[in-house]
């Protein structure tokens, strides 16, 4: 790694006449600027690459896609209409909407009072309630998954659906609470007193005075939360495996491939078009992404 | 309490009490039904036969000496998941690192740079996982025509060679750099300038100005990097058993049992392996040590590291 440098050592001030000494810091300093933005190029390459093979091939015909061919001989777009013309499709997207929008919504409305309460409240216990917001956080899914199936399907008849998966969220999420709370520490104390001496109740204060200032970190725990849900896997495996009328995009997804042979233009084109909501998604909300992956770990 | 002089400030005590308790209860009601009641139902079936049909019978330890001593596929399993964690782990933080370097130097087509380096995190586990099984299919993928093209004979075969497949996932996982470039970038810009120039006048090089300007100032970043890589780390799912599921080209739906870990067991994961136990083998019973084994290394690490302040709590708390 030769780039680290925080600054390229050339950037010393010297003289103004151009003599060859300035000629070689000149050098040395394009040579730095080519070496680094190579090494940039390179990597970027790593990174779209994937996403330029996955688009081309998903518009090859179904013989090319097998040949190992780069380049597609015809556009085939409507690969695109065969994959919504698969059975279940449109179902997986319409029940990834639902789960990620329930999801997202009852996630927000339950974690934050409950964050509000950690952050601004004083009271006995509030560093054990803290300590056990971060360990169910910690918590792999799969540690209580078995007994928690076993609830869902035998008393409350709820699996082959996404509310074993969505009801829970009603009850407050560790990682949004956590978010949160890291959030509202950052507002000052005073605004709250200042509610409060003009009578402002507790709920008051958190609608009128909180929330409002709150925004940008309720804005990234909900995309959070959004692309959460529309990432899950693991959840409509074990809730919904038996009923593919409740499957989800990203469980559908991957019996795709099987239900369409060796077909791998038709699963790319399938594969871009469960990525595609959640890219446009970020274009539309980069601001309150990068601001949520930040207070993960910087406000801490 | 004899004290009558404060009955006033008592009702305000209790009423602050309710307000907390009234504004903490979904998080009460969910930590009890979704967090404790499952993880002491878990300690319960772990000494139970129980097959999710017939009444669950008290078998005393005998789940517990199937698991950690007879059964076949917790070391494979056990050891891949600590494999993952150390090399996966390991490699994110140093490629994050390097790739938000790299950003924070670059001076043309930052905003270009960045989003490149970014969107790849933003694909969904699964549709991630199915790319890479398509980029690395040893017959016709891209990868490996590339590969041939440029005079290289017998390219790996990827997610079909035990010796590759893990490498493979860790490959997946770097391409989702994107949420550690963020956070390194941000780390990074945040070191005082005014250092970088004192440590110039004093003729440090651009190492010794990454070893002891830099790098001080960014481990807790590091720090916190690390832990969250364990825990998304010892949770590892969904990519392992999607690509170890494609790549073995066998037909999958509902009801078909396979075998989890292809090729050869390489990508199993404990996580998979109690999904395997609990829903293909309704083997209740064994799932939940294997889940039990699983809590108790997740909270092992996590104490662990914690103590090493890894800035999850303030200095308040």
């Amino acid at each position: 790694m030769t780039t680290t440098a925080p600054r390229a050592a050339t950037d010393v001030r010297t003289g103004s006449s151009g003599g060859p000494a300035v000629r070689a810091v000149r050098r040395k300093r394009v040579l730095h600027w080519i070496a680094l933005h190579s090494l940039a190029l390179a990597a970027a390459l790593f990174f779209v690459l994937p996403f330029v093979f996955v688009f081309l091939t998903s518009v090859m015909s179904d013989g090319q896609a097998m040949s190992g061919e780069l380049w597609p001989r015809a556009w085939h777009w409507e690969n695109y209409a065969q994959v919504f013309r698969t059975p279940g499709f449109l179902d997986w997207w319409r029940n990834s909407l639902l789960y990620a929008v329930l999801g997202t919504v009852f996630t927000v409305c339950s974690s934050v009072p409950v964050a509000y309460a950690l952050a601004k409240f004083r009271f006995r216990g509030r560093r054990t309630a803290m300590l056990l917001v971060i360990s169910t956080m910690m918590l792999p899914p799969q540690v209580i998954v078995v007994p928690m199936y076993l609830v869902w399907a035998q008393q409350l008849h709820l699996t082959g659906s996404l509310w074993p998966l969505i009801i829970p969220m009603a009850f407050g999420d560790a990682y949004s609470i956590f978010l949160l709370r890291q959030f509202l520490l950052t507002i000052p104390q005073e605004y709250l007193e200042s509610a409060r001496v003009d009578g402002c109740g507790e709920l008051r204060t958190l609608l009128r005075i909180v929330v409002p200032m709150a925004k940008p970190g309720i804005a990234a725990v909900a995309l959070f939360q959004f692309f959460y849900c529309w990432n899950d896997y693991f959840g409509p495996q074990i809730y919904t495996a038996q009923n593919p009328g409740a499957w989800t995009l990203s469980y559908g997804l991957e019996t795709f491939k099987s239900a369409h042979m060796v077909n791998w233009n038709l699963t790319m084109a399938a594969t871009l078009l469960v990525m595609a909501p959640v890219i446009v998604v970020f274009f539309f909300a980069q601001k309150a992404f990068v601001e949520g992956v930040t207070l993960t770990g910087v406000k801490g | 309490m004899a004290l009558s002089v404060a009955p006033e400030l008592r009702r305000k005590h209790r009423r602050n009490r309710l307000r907390t308790l009234g504004f903490l209860s979904p998080w009460l009601v969910g930590f009890s039904v979704f967090f404790a009641y499952p993880l002491l139902a878990t300690v319960y079936f772990s000494f139970m036969h129980y097959n999710q049909i017939k009444e669950p019978t008290f078998v005393g330890l005998r789940n517990w000496t199937y698991v950690l001593t007879q059964m076949p596929l917790f070391g494979p399993a056990l050891w891949n998941t600590l494999w993952l964690v150390v090399v996966m782990v390991a490699l994110r933080v140093v490629f994050g690192l390097g790739i938000g370097l790299l950003v924070t130097k670059v001076k043309s087509g930052v905003g270009l740079f960045r989003t490149a380096f970014y969107i790849p995190y933003l694909a969904p586990p699964v549709a991630a996982t199915v790319a890479f099984v398509f980029l690395l299919s040893p017959g016709s993928g891209p990868v490996n025509e590339i590969l041939s093209a440029v005079g290289i004979d017998s390219p790996p075969t990827w997610f079909n060679d035990p010796a590759w497949a893990k490498p493979s996932l860790v490959m997946l996982s770097l391409w989702g750099i994107g949420d550690l470039m963020v956070i390194f970038m941000a780390a990074l810009l945040d070191v005082p300038k005014e250092q970088y120039e004192a440590a110039e006048l004093d003729g440090a090089g651009a190492w010794a100005r990454f070893r002891y300007v830099t790098w001080p100032s960014i481990t807790p970043i590091v720090m916190f990097a690390v832990v969250t890589g364990v825990v998304q780390t010892m949770q590892y799912y969904t990519q392992a058993l999607v690509a170890g599921k494609l790549a073995s080209g066998i037909s999958v739906g509902p009801g078909t049992v396979i075998q989890p870990g292809y090729p050869d067991h390489s990508t199993l994961t404990v996580g998979q392996l109690v999904y395997s136990l609990g829903f293909q083998n309704f083997n209740t019973g064994a799932a939940c040590v294997l889940s039990l084994v699983l809590f108790a290394i997740a909270m092992a690490v996590t104490s662990l590291l914690m103590r090493k302040r890894a800035g999850l709590l303030t200095a308040e708390d």
